[in-house]
């Protein structure tokens, strides 16, 4: 599905003392398709914005389109289930959402609200297990007996179980270990990939960013500051310090490759492997 | 919403209000809700209102911002003033309001009543709006020092009542928080009928206590690890002091309290 902002601001507790503007005339388009990500420093409004993509957040002026969805002050949206099934949010700290007495009944608990049958449920599980890496054999036990990297794959799986059109990822990977976080996000790329999904990820890793993205907004203090290709977003070093952002690390080796040993290597989502043959071929065509 | 509740929410501002001793707040407040039941005619009344009114203003905060987190309430008022008005029988028929009778003491009463309510409500939620939870609780904890005599647990009544205050935000967030999840994997709270709006209130509810238990062992643990042992020998990081503009304000407040008990019949 489609998704565009148009002139969007949001203004948390207006006219109170404690008004906030988070976001400020955000305006930007992400086609269906797309895997886009999101970043900007601590309180730059990421997960406000995301809270608009389902409805929970409406805009405080301008417009959200989310499909045939329209989001708009002072206009009650029609179906809000019917968006909220087709897009699926995985919070911050997902984990902190489950409550049934089973992993398999938590897990069933989003696709049942929205009218799945047991039998859909039932083969959709597997799916999702795996997806997630956990083992069926864990399905009947509680929850709340799991380690805190489990209850994160079995909360990300009940949303999965939704089959959303549309994923939505709030720092999806926050607190896993290096391992798990690879997994993780390799799992998100992957099923982006498989199931044709519009994937948005909101992410304080410009690695994560650079390597699983091919669209790229920068947002500072609720206004848009960059918006891009993520190849030509995170070379320009300059910008990215005005925001407190640091440029990957893939691209910061490059940099200092061109600095010091005068090697030019653009870069376009090489592995490492192909990295390594390309600076090889260099230096050996330099020679 | 909760955002529209002010009674119990702290704005911070550079007013004098805010700057007198909790204690002080606590002992006039408390001394109002008392003295407000003793205003009896228009003129005692109209005092009082234009004390609270001053109060209000010296506060520096927005009067729109007042009103609109008093909204709750107005219903309250406004059903006292109708429930005067249809109840009490006294005075001369004024008119008849949907067939019932409308005496000119109903009509009194029932203004005096619903204003006294709000003089009441106003006032109590000033001395919320201007002073901190734990300033506060730090006063109720010295005003009622001489209760340990008695072994009143004095500290520790003082302690429950900070923890709490300071975790009532954090758990309104928390709820905010997982009602969004919730309502994001088909959770309907608002709509629907009323047995289905109970049980999905049991989604939120469930991960609400988990966390709220596990807040508290975690609180309790860096508690002790900080080698907190109750109040005995405790001292103080704010130490509250009675100064000059404390003195103004009580000496003022009795000039109030004279006026009243001057001008009632
Ligand atoms: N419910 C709320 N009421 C008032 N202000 C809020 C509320 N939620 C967020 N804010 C404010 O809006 C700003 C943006 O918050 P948001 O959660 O969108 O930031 P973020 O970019 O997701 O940050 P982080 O990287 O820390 O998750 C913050 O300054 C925050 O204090
Ligand atoms: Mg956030």
């Amino acid at each position: 599905m489609d998704i565009s902002f148009k002139e969007v601001s949001h203004t948390y507790q207006p006219n109170s003392p404690f008004e906030y503007h988070a976001l400020k005339d955000l305006s930007f388009h992400i086609q269906s398709g797309q895997f886009v990500a999101i970043v900007g420093h601590t309180g730059s409004g990421k997960s406000t914005l995301i809270q608009h993509l389902n409805g929970l957040l409406k805009p405080t002026s301008g417009e959200v389109k989310i499909g045939d969805y329209r989001l708009k002050a002072d206009e009650k949206t029609a179906n809000i289930k019917g968006l909220r099934e087709k897009v699926g949010v995985v919070f911050q700290y997902p984990e902190h959402q489950l409550f049934e007495e089973t992993i398999e009944k938590d897990i069933a608990f989003g696709p049942k609200n929205f009218g799945a049958t047991d039998d859909e449920i039932k083969a959709r599980l597997p799916k999702v297990l795996g997806a997630v890496n956990i083992d069926a054999s864990l399905l009947n036990r509680s929850p709340f007996d799991l380690s805190g990297g489990q209850m994160r794959r079995v909360a990300i799986a009940g949303v999965l179980a939704m089959e959303p059109e549309v994923l939505v990822l709030d720092e999806p990977t926050a607190g896993l270990d290096p391992k798990g976080q690879q997994e993780v996000m390799d799992m998100f790329y992957r099923l982006h990939h498989e199931k044709g999904l519009t994937t948005i990820l909101v992410t304080h890793s410009m690695e994560d960013a650079l390597k699983y993205a091919d669209h790229v907004i920068i947002l500072e203090q609720g206004k848009k500051h960059l918006e891009g290709k993520p190849e030509t977003i995170f070379v320009q070093k300059d910008r990215l310090k005005q925001v407190q952002l640091d440029v990957p690390e893939e691209i910061q080796f490059l940099m200092d490759l061109e600095a010091r040993l005068g090697i030019k290597i653009t870069y376009d989502k090489h592995s490492i492997d192909d990295l390594v043959k390309e600076i090889k071929a260099q230096l050996g065509g330099g020679r | 919403m909760a955002s529209s509740l002010i009674i119990g929410q702290y704005v911070p501002a550079d007013s004098v209000v805010h700057k007198l001793d909790p204690r002080t707040k606590i002992m006039m407040i408390f001394t109002f809700v008392i003295i407000v039941f003793f205003a009896n005619n228009a003129y005692s009344y109209l005092w009082l209102t234009v004390f609270s009114l001053s109060a209000a203003a010296l506060t520096k905060v927005k009067p729109r911002f007042l009103l609109k987190g008093l909204k709750p309430v107005w219903f309250l008022i406004v059903f006292t003033f109708l429930l005067h008005l249809f109840v009490t029988r006294e005075g001369d028929v004024l008119t008849t309001l949907l067939g019932f009778p409308v005496y000119s003491g109903a009509l009194i009463q029932g203004f005096q009543i619903s204003l006294r309510f709000f003089l009441l409500i106003l006032v109590t939620s000033l001395l919320t709006l201007t002073t901190t939870p734990i300033e506060i609780t730090d006063a109720i904890e010295t005003l009622l020092h001489p209760l340990k005599k008695i072994k009143f647990p004095v500290h520790e009544l003082a302690l429950m009542m900070s923890i709490s205050l300071r975790f009532i935000p954090t758990l309104m967030q928390e709820t905010e928080k997982i009602s969004k999840a919730q309502a994001s994997r088909g959770v309907d709270f608002k709509t629907g009928p009323l047995k289905e709006r109970i049980q999905a209130v049991v989604p939120l509810l469930v991960p609400l206590f988990v966390s709220a238990f596990k807040r508290a062992e975690e609180l309790a643990m860096a508690m002790e690890a900080r080698g907190y042992r109750g109040g005995e020998g405790r001292t103080r990081l704010r130490e509250l002091e009675i100064v000059a503009r404390d003195y103004v304000a009580i000496g003022l407040f009795l000039v109030v309290m004279v006026g009243l008990f001057y001008l009632r019949t």
